[in-house]
């Protein structure tokens, strides 16, 4: 049993070298039976593997199943009226959704804004404006912007971009919209730096990184000889990219949106920090501060006792779980063509 | 007459052809400026973000941070406790999950690669490495917090377990794919059984490339907090019992950032550095292992 796989090992650290040296092939015996038989290892170790499979699939089955189990108090008290809801009083025992709810797609509205146009930018000039020597560590230095944890976002959000953003941008913005209709409404409120601006643009540089390599992807499986047409005719690089790189990857670069999108919605520590964590929705100003669902269920989940409360967030976890599902499936299905031959990426 | 109107007509068209040009050089100019602006703009808030973290984190940096317990507010303190068990439960997460993540990996590339059962694990796997991590958490609450009545050290190490198996599967399945079929074949020629075949050729083939996926995974729970929010919960004092509340450098950094205390924010700036640091040298190192291959 041990003898027949040693004179393949050997070669394996090094793919390209010959696996069978000729001349080399002294005939062997043929194989003595091993004291327990090869196929019932075969398919002990395929079993494994199937299960390994299996669980995976059973997990966000799991997830599904338990979170609809707990916040089936909550769905049989409110049905979908949840979301229509502003109520969120664990005196009274009233919950609804919706201020949660807002808060989340608005700050991820935000963050989709700022992000889309600037890892079109970026990823622009990593295929086609870049000298090759800079595009490798510039390519890494996006890609790390996704590997900082998100409580190292949030820390900072709060302790040093909260503040700016108070002084910088938001009283200048104040003092420029005062009085205007609906831009003043929409700056109105404490310029403190924390709230639904703050959370959207730090969701916003969290998921750069993430569409940027998409688009990047994309933009460099092109076929060549799409760009060099165009650039015969007299295109600029602009008109190239804009014209002809971008229609042909639509449905990719749409997939890399979503992903981000997928990304923002369930972000969860980063806006904790910075949203602010107010119930409130009487104002549309994206200076007030809110609440999101997952700040919501970070905040207040392991404080909330058994019963309504902790179904209601139970139920606002499930209501975000669906949401991200049909975003990142869509992402999926539109990205499914370019999954082949990818390379690592978590 | 013609003549000369022809001429002028010629010149007014090669004068707008120009302008037109002019135009659209321009906004060529503009947009390529915009587009380096872009990435301007990206590398910055990175640089941003680590300048803070190196400013504010140093200062914090003294021996008595590994040595000493998360103090109650205004006393002097360290994050021991928090560290170990982080360390504690990144460890066994990462061994729990890993072979399960190795072992759904080969399936997809060695067993089903075409079929139902693959297709749909693969669709499932991608979407939960997007998941927002806060659900799982309420996952493992709801199965174990719940039915055993208190927050443990265990329910954390699952919780981040579950979140290892998909990067682990990911990057295991893209990295055996891309072992070259010539490589089986020649194993399979000998009379290898298959599952030799897989641990003991195309495993080691991609060995590299599994290993960075696992890293990738360590980096990725080393910075998760919010699934350990309502599972291992926190703990003030050293606790090596993993049935019981857990302190982790996360969830620590959390609680003490939106504290009112000097001391508190002071530690908690110094475990942001800890963390920034280690992940991002574990995302390097990951960076460094797959280039060399």
């Amino acid at each position: 049993m041990q003898h027949k796989g040693h004179p393949v090992s050997t070669s394996l650290t090094s793919p390209a070298a010959p696996l069978a040296q000729p001349g080399s092939g002294q005939s062997r015996p043929p194989a003595r039976r091993p004291w327990f038989s090869a196929s019932w290892a075969d398919r002990l170790f395929a079993a494994l593997a199937r299960g390994a499979a299996l669980l995976t699939l059973a997990l966000l089955l799991g997830v599904l199943v338990s979170l609809v189990i707990g916040a089936w108090p909550a769905i049989a008290q409110y049905g979908l009226g949840f979301l229509t809801s502003t109520a969120w009083d664990p005196v009274q025992n009233e919950y609804g959704g919706l201020v949660m709810v807002y808060g989340t797609l608005a700050t991820s509205l935000i963050a989709l804004l700022i992000a889309v146009p600037v890892s079109f930018g970026i990823a622009l000039f990593l295929t086609e404006l870049s000298p090759t020597w800079l595009k490798r560590p510039l390519g890494t230095a996006i890609e790390l912007l996704a590997a900082v944890p998100s409580i190292v976002y949030g820390m900072w959000g709060l302790m040093v971009f909260g503040p700016i953003l108070a002084t910088w941008v938001q009283q200048p913005l104040q003092a420029l919209f005062k009085g205007v209709p609906v831009l003043g409404a929409l700056v109105a409120g404490p310029p403190v730096g924390i709230g639904i601006l703050a959370a959207g643009i730090i969701l916003a540089i969290m998921i750069i990184p993430f569409i940027a390599s998409v688009m990047r992807d994309m933009f460099e499986v092109t076929p060549p000889l799409l760009k060099e047409s165009a650039y015969g005719l007299g295109a600029t690089t602009w008109e190239v990219m804009w014209k002809v790189v971008l229609p042909y990857t639509k449905s990719g670069v749409l997939g890399g949106v979503m992903l981000g999108l997928g990304r923002a919605l369930g972000e969860t520590m980063a806006v904790t920090f910075v949203i602010g964590n107010m119930n409130q929705l009487n104002s549309l100003s994206v200076f007030e501060a809110a609440n999101s669902i997952t700040s919501a269920l970070a905040n207040e989940f392991a404080e909330a006792g058994e019963g309504l409360h902790q179904a209601s967030l139970i139920y606002l976890g499930l209501v975000l779980f669906f949401i991200t599902f049909v975003v990142l499936s869509a992402s999926k299905l539109l990205l499914s063509r370019l999954q082949k031959g990818e390379g690592a990426r978590a | 007459m013609t003549t000369s109107q022809k001429l002028l007509s010629a010149a007014t068209l090669a004068q707008t052809r120009q302008a037109r040009f002019a135009a659209r050089k321009r906004l060529n100019q503009v947009a390529l400026a915009l587009s380096l602006a872009a990435m301007a703009f990206g590398v910055f808030w990175l640089v941003w973000i680590l300048w803070e973290t190196l400013r504010l984190g140093l200062s914090g940096l003294s021996l008595s941070l590994f040595t000493e317990m998360t103090p109650p507010p205004n006393e002097a303190g360290g994050l021991a406790n928090a560290l170990f068990g982080s360390g504690v439960m990144v460890l066994l997460a990462t061994f729990v999950g890993t072979p399960i993540g190795i072992l759904a990996g080969v399936y997809l590339a060695e067993y089903g690669r075409h079929g139902a059962l693959a297709g749909s694990t693969r669709f499932v796997n991608d979407i939960l490495l997007s998941a927002p991590s806060i659900v799982i958490g309420l996952f493992v609450y709801t199965v174990v917090v719940a039915r055993f009545k208190s927050f443990s050290g265990w329910a954390g190490v699952l919780a981040l377990a579950l979140i290892v198996i998909p990067v682990v599967i990911r990057t295991t399945e893209n990295m055996l794919l891309l072992v070259p079929a010539s490589l089986r074949e020649a194993a399979y020629a000998l009379g290898t059984p298959k599952w030799k075949v897989i641990t003991l050729v195309t495993l080691r083939a991609a060995r590299a490339g599994v290993i960075t996926g696992v890293l990738l995974a360590v980096a990725r729970i080393a910075g998760e907090t919010a699934p350990l929010l309502f599972t291992a919960l926190n703990n003030q004092f050293w606790n090596a019992d993993l049935s019981k509340p857990m302190a982790s450098l996360p969830v620590t950094i959390f609680k003490f950032a939106m504290s009112p205390y000097e001391n508190w924010q002071q530690l908690a700036w110094a475990a942001v550095f800890l963390i920034t640091v280690a992940v991002l040298g574990l995302n390097i190192l990951a960076r460094v292992l797959t280039r060399q291959k």
